[in-house]
C-alpha cells in the first residue's frame, strides 16, 4: 500500500522543518523517499491548508497496572457519567476520569495521540501492566520501572554495594519488568511509610536502613547514565504536595551532580509557603532552575479544574492527603516489599484557593521555561487531570487572551499570587509538536517515532487549522497508526495493536544468583516466575516488542 | 515421565509456586508441596475430550456454532461462573460485550461485601511479602485461614527468616469469631493463637465494639457476645503497639445480613489505627478460581468489577441486579454461559434455559446441557496468567502436557467470533 499525503503543512520539528509546505509518501508503515513517477498510488489524500505533525506522544499517563484497575473499581459513579457504547469496531467502555482500557486507547487515537507511557511500573506488578497495555488498542506503549523504595536496593546501598552491583540490578530489573526507563516515587519515602516515617525530606535518613533519597537518587541517576539508558531517571520528589517544597526541588536539582534527570509531573512540586494562606508560586524559581540547568527536564503535571481520581504510588503524601478525598474514600496499599499505591479522588475546584493556585503555578511554568525540548505536556493522567482535557491545556498555552480570561475566574487570592497575567508568551505549533512529538519521542528514546521523516514510522495527525486552538487538537481529520488510517473526523474507523517499546541493557549474570537468594528468603514467589518472559507478550499474536538502542557504554 | 519443578497453582489463591509435579503422558502428579487444595485439584484426570452437543459427541466447530446460535437468538444472556486466567476472561468480556450478556463471577456474592466497603469509604491493605517480612500481630476475623489455604502460616507466618523481624515465631495471632480448624496457626515456639469465639452473626457487635475500643471509647458492657470486654481491650491495645499489624478476613466467610458493614467497620478501624503513631494494614482474603482474575479483568476492560451488564451497548454495573442466580430465579435471562475451568464439582446452576458450558474436562451433569465444551485447565493444559489473592501479583501459570485440549480463550472467541 503507498499513499501519498499531498500538500500539507508540516510541523517537524525532529527534522527542523517548521510549517513548511510538502508532500509525503508512505508505504508499509514508514515515511518513504517520494517514489518514481510510474510507480502507483495506491491512495491519495489531499492535504492542502491542513497541519500535519507525527502522531502524539504522552511520556507520562497512567494507564497500566494495579493502582489504575483500584482507581477504577472505586468510583463506579463517575464512570455512569459517561458510558461508552461498542459499535461494528469497538469495545464498549467507560471514559472521563480512569477510562477502560480500550476506551482509553480509542480516545487517545482521537485526540491524535499514538503512544502512551505508563510511568509507575512496580516491578512485582509489570505483568498487570503490560497486561492492561495489551489490552488498549492502536497505541504504542511502554513504561518506566519504579525502584527506589524496594527493600533489595536499600538492603545493596545498606551493605555498600557498588554502582556496578546496582547498575546490574537496574538492568535486570528493567530486563525483567519489560521497561523502557527507570523511575523513582518519593526516594526511599514508600519503603519509610511501611516504618511508619509520615514524611522523608531529602538528606532525611530511611529510620531502618540510614539511607537518604539523595542517595537513592544519585545511586539510580548514575546506574541509568551508565547503563546508557536513554530516558533519564524519572523522578517524582519528595514532599509532593507540601507547601515549600519548591526548595526540596530546587535542591534535588542542583544537587544530583549534573546527572540526567527528568523532574516529573513538576507542578506538584512548586510550591513556596509565603503570603496569607502560606501557600504561594515557586513557579518561576522552577522554570528559572530548569533554564540554567542543562542535564534537566521536567513535565508539568497540570491540573485542571473538576472532578478526577489521583492515583500514585506515593502511598506516604497520599495517605497524608487523603482528607482531601472527594468523594470521602481512598485506597492506600504497601506491596511486596517492593512500594506500595495510595488512590484518592479529587475534585479541583476553582473556587479554592490552593487548586486555583496550583492550576496558574502549572502554566507558569509552561510558560517560563525556554526551551521546549525540556518540558513536556502532561496532566498526569489522571492526577491533575484526565487526559482528555489535553486541547484544552494546549489552547491555554496557544491563546494568551483565552488563558487571560480563564485566569479571570478563579479565586481571586490565587489570582493575586501568580505572575500568569503579565506572561505574553503563546506557544507556537511547532513548539506544540516539540513538547508532544518530537520532545517526547526524544526523551523516552523512540527511535523512528516522533518524525515524518523518511524511514519513520508514520504516525500521523492531520489538522484542520482553526484559531480555536482547543477545537483544533481535539478532533484531527485524519490519524494514521503505523501508515493505517485508524481515525476520521476525530472518530476511530479502523483499530489495530501497537507495539511495547523497551530497551534490554546488559547485566552481569552473577547478579541472579544473590537475587535468587533473596527471593526464596523473603519473597513469596520463585525469581524465575517473576521475570516477564517475550512471549507473555507475544503469544496472543497483538502483541510485538519494539527493543530500542542504548547510548555508548563508556 | 517429566518432574517439572516451580510450578505455580491458580487453585489455592495464594501463588504458590514451589510445587513440584510428576507428568506421565496425561497424568499429573504432585511430588512436592502440594496440600489439600492444590494436589487433587492438579491431579483431576482428563475425561471428556469431545464436545458435546443434546450430549451427542460433535467437533468443536459445530458445538461453537451452536453456542453461538443460541446466543444469537436470546435477549438476555447471562454468563456464570467466570472461573478462568486473564485471556480466558478476555475472550468472555468480548462475547459479552458482543452478545449483550451480564457477566457474573460466582464468587461475586462473596466478593461483593468487600466491594461495598471499597466503594463507600476504601480501606488500608497490604501483600503477602509484606505479611511475611513485617506483620507481628495477625488479627483474623470471622475466618478458618488455615481452611482457606492451608500453606499460608507455613509460608507467610512461620517462614524461618524474615527482613524485619529476629524471631518470626514471636508473632503473635489472634483469631476473632471463628475458631482454627487445625494446628497451622501454633507457632514454631508451641504457643497457641488466642481464640475469642462468637457466632458469625455476632461479628458486625464485635466488630464495632473492638473500633469503639481502638478509638478509646468507654464501653460499659462487661461482656459482648460472649466475649470479655477486657480481652477485645487487649486486642485494641496489641493493635495500637503492634509496628505492623494485620486484620485479615474473608468476605465469603461473612455469611449474613449487610456483611459489609463488618468489612467496613474492620477496614476504617485499620484506618483509624495508621492515625495513632503506628502502621495496620487490612488483608482480604479470596482469590480462588479465578474470582480475582475476573475482577481485575472485567475492571480493566469495563470500569467495573465483575457483574456486570452489557445489553444496553455499554457497562452497567450493578452489584444486586444482575446476580446471576437471582436473574434466573426472577426469569430475567434467557441463556445461561458457564465457564469453570478450573473446578469439576462448581457445575452450573440448575435452569431450565438453554445452556452452554465451557469447563474442565471431567465436569459431570445431572442433565447434559445443550452445549458443553471440555476445555484445558490454565496452569496445567496451557500457560496464562492468574491473580494471587492480593490482587497485585499476576502468577505466570505453565503449560505441564500436551492434551490438546482448547483453552477457555480458544473457544469463547471462536463463539464470539461465530455470532
Amino acid at each position: 500500500m503507498l499513499i501519498k499525503l499531498t500538500g500539507g503543512t508540516v510541523y517537524d520539528p525532529a527534522s527542523g522543518i517548521d510549517g513548511k509546505v510538502q508532500t509525503l509518501y508512505v508505504q508499509d508503515g514508514r515515511f518513504i523517499k517520494q517514489p518514481a513517477n510510474d510507480v502507483k498510488i495506491d491512495k491519495e489524500y489531499d492535504l492542502k491548508a491542513k497541519v500535519l505533525m507525527a502522531g502524539a506522544i504522552d511520556m507520562h499517563t497512567h494507564i497500566g497496572g494495579g493502582k489504575g484497575n483500584i482507581a477504577r473499581m472505586l468510583i463506579p459513579e463517575d464512570h455512569r457519567k459517561d458510558p461508552v457504547h461498542r459499535s461494528d469496531i469497538t469495545r464498549s467502555g467507560c471514559g472521563h476520569a480512569m477510562p477502560s482500557t480500550f476506551t482509553t486507547g480509542y480516545r487517545y487515537a482521537e485526540m491524535g495521540y499514538t503512544a502512551g507511557f505508563e510511568p509507575a511500573i512496580l516491578p512485582i506488578n509489570a505483568r498487570q501492566a503490560h497486561m492492561e497495555m495489551a489490552d488498549i488498542p492502536i497505541l504504542d506503549k511502554g513504561g518506566y520501572v519504579m525502584l527506589g523504595s524496594d527493600d533489595y536496593l536499600l538492603r545493596m546501598l545498606t551493605a555498600k554495594k557498588d554502582q556496578k552491583a546496582i547498575n546490574d540490578y537496574v538492568a535486570w530489573t528493567m530486563n525483567a519488568a519489560k521497561a523502557i526507563g527507570v523511575k523513582v516515587v518519593n526516594p526511599g519515602g514508600i519503603n519509610a511509610f511501611k516504618f511508619n516515617q509520615r514524611k522523608l525530606d531529602l538528606d532525611e535518613n530511611n529510620a531502618h536502613y540510614g539511607i537518604s533519597p539523595r542517595e537513592i537518587l544519585i545511586s539510580l541517576a548514575t546506574a541509568v547514565k551508565e547503563l546508557g539508558v536513554k530516558h533519564p531517571l524519572h523522578v517524582h520528589g519528595c514532599n509532593l504536595g507540601v507547601p515549600g517544597n519548591v526548595n526540596t526541588t530546587l535542591d534535588t536539582m542542583q544537587g544530583i551532580g549534573g546527572l540526567p534527570l527528568h523532574l516529573t509531573h513538576i507542578q506538584f512540586h512548586s510550591y513556596g509557603n509565603e503570603g496569607d494562606f502560606k501557600f504561594s508560586s515557586g513557579g518561576a524559581a522552577i522554570a528559572e532552575a530548569i533554564n540554567k540547568t542543562p542535564n534537566i527536564t521536567a513535565d508539568v503535571g497540570q491540573i485542571l479544574f473538576g472532578q478526577t481520581i489521583t492515583a500514585s504510588g506515593d502511598n506516604m503524601r497520599q495517605h497524608a492527603n487523603h482528607g482531601f478525598a472527594s468523594p470521602d474514600k481512598w485506597v492506600s496499599m504497601d506491596i511486596e516489599c517492593d512500594a506500595g499505591c495510595g488512590v484518592v479522588p479529587f475534585k479541583y475546584r476553582d473556587q479554592n484557593f490552593v487548586n486555583a493556585l496550583q492550576w496558574a503555578i502549572g502554566l507558569e511554568i509552561f510558560l517560563l521555561v525556554d526551551d521546549p525540548w525540556r518540558v513536556f505536556l502532561t496532566t498526569d493522567h489522571p492526577n491533575g487531570a484526565p487526559f482528555t482535557t489535553y486541547p484544552h491545556l494546549i489552547r491555554l498555552l496557544m491563546d494568551k487572551s483565552f488563558r487571560n480570561d480563564m485566569l479571570a475566574t478563579i479565586h481571586p487570592e490565587a489570582q493575586k499570587m501568580t505572575t500568569l497575567g503579565s506572561i505574553d508568551r503563546e506557544y507556537s505549533l511547532q513548539e506544540i509538536a516539540i513538547l508532544t512529538r518530537a520532545g517526547a519521542a526524544k526523551l523516552v528514546g523512540l527511535e523512528d517515532r516522533g518524525s515524518l521523516a523518511e524511514g519513520a514510522w508514520a504516525d500521523i495527525t492531520v489538522y484542520t487549522e482553526n484559531a480555536d486552538r482547543e477545537k483544533m487538537f481535539e478532533k484531527p481529520d485524519y490519524v494514521f497508526k503505523d501508515g493505517e488510517l485508524v481515525v476520521v473526523d476525530g472518530k476511530v474507523v479502523h483499530t489495530k495493536w501497537g507495539t511495547t517499546h523497551i530497551v534490554r541493557p546488559d547485566w552481569d549474570s552473577s547478579v541472579e544468583k544473590d537475587l535468587q537468594k533473596y527471593f526464596d528468603r523473603f519473597m513469596t514467589m520463585k525469581v524465575g516466575n517473576f521475570k516477564i518472559s517475550d512471549d507473555e507478550i507475544t503469544e496472543d499474536g497483538r502483541g510485538s516488542l519494539t527493543t530500542h538502542s542504548l547510548n555508548g557504554v563508556t | 515421565m517429566t518432574e517439572i519443578i516451580e510450578v505455580p497453582s491458580p487453585f489455592c489463591g495464594i501463588g504458590t509456586d514451589d510445587l513440584t509435579v510428576q507428568v506421565n503422558d496425561l497424568a499429573v502428579s504432585v511430588m512436592a508441596n502440594g496440600c489439600a487444595v492444590n494436589t487433587p485439584a492438579f491431579e483431576q484426570v482428563i475425561t471428556d475430550t469431545s464436545a458435546r452437543v443434546d450430549g451427542k459427541d460433535v467437533s468443536l466447530e459445530v458445538a461453537v456454532a451452536k453456542a453461538a446460535e443460541l446466543l444469537s437468538a436470546s435477549n438476555q444472556p447471562v454468563i456464570g461462573g467466570c472461573a478462568t486466567d486473564v485471556n480466558g476472561m478476555r475472550g468472555l468480556m468480548a462475547l459479552a460485550d458482543h452478545s449483550g450478556a451480564v457477566v457474573d463471577n460466582m464468587n461475586f456474592t462473596g466478593a461483593r461485601r468487600n466491594f461495598l466497603a471499597l466503594q463507600d469509604t476504601g480501606w488500608m491493605n497490604t501483600t503477602l511479602a509484606e505479611i511475611k517480612n513485617r506483620c507481628d500481630y495477625l488479627l483474623v476475623v470471622g475466618v478458618d485461614l488455615e481452611g482457606f489455604a492451608p500453606r499460608f502460616f507455613e509460608r507467610y507466618l512461620w517462614n524461618q527468616e524474615s527482613m524485619f523481624l529476629s524471631d518470626t515465631s514471636q508473632r503473635q495471632i489472634v483469631y476473632l469469631g471463628k475458631a482454627p480448624s487445625g494446628e497451622a496457626s501454633i507457632s514454631p515456639a508451641g504457643v497457641k493463637a488466642k481464640v475469642l469465639a462468637c457466632k458469625d452473626a455476632d461479628l458486625p457487635e464485635v466488630m464495632a465494639v473492638l473500633r469503639a475500643l481502638v478509638k478509646g471509647k468507654k464501653i460499659v458492657a462487661e461482656t459482648i457476645c460472649g466475649i470479655a470486654v477486657s480481652d477485645l481491650q487487649e486486642v485494641a491495645d496489641q493493635l495500637k503497639t503492634a509496628k505492623y499489624g494485620v486484620v485479615t478476613w474473608a468476605a465469603g466467610a461473612l455469611n449474613f445480613d449487610q456483611a459489609e458493614l463488618t468489612v467496613q467497620m474492620l477496614s476504617e478501624m485499620v484506618k483509624d489505627i495508621n492515625t495513632m503513631d503506628t502502621r495496620c494494614s487490612g488483608f482480604p482474603l479470596g482469590g480462588k478460581e479465578g474470582d480475582q482474575t475476573a475482577n481485575q479483568v472485567c475492571g480493566w476492560t469495563s470500569a467495573y468489577p465483575a457483574r456486570a451488564r452489557f445489553s444496553s451497548g455499554f457497562p452497567e454495573y450493578d452489584p444486586f441486579l444482575y446476580d446471576s442466580n437471582v436473574m434466573l430465579a426472577n426469569g430475567e435471562a434467557d441463556v445461561l454461559v458457564w465457564v469453570q475451568a478450573f473446578n469439576v464439582t462448581s457445575v452450573p446452576p440448575v435452569t431450565e434455559l438453554p445452556t452452554i458450558v465451557v469447563a474442565r474436562s471431567g465436569m459431570v451433569f445431572d442433565k447434559q446441557p445443550d452445549v458443553f465444551i471440555p476445555v484445558g485447565t490454565p496452569g496445567i493444559d496451557h500457560a496464562g496468567h492468574a491473580y494471587r489473592l492480593d490482587n497485585v501479583v499476576a502468577i505466570r501459570l505453565k503449560k505441564l502436557r500436551e492434551s490438546g485440549l482448547p483453552s477457555t480463550a480458544d473457544v469463547l472467541n471462536a463463539i464470539e467470533q461465530a455470532l
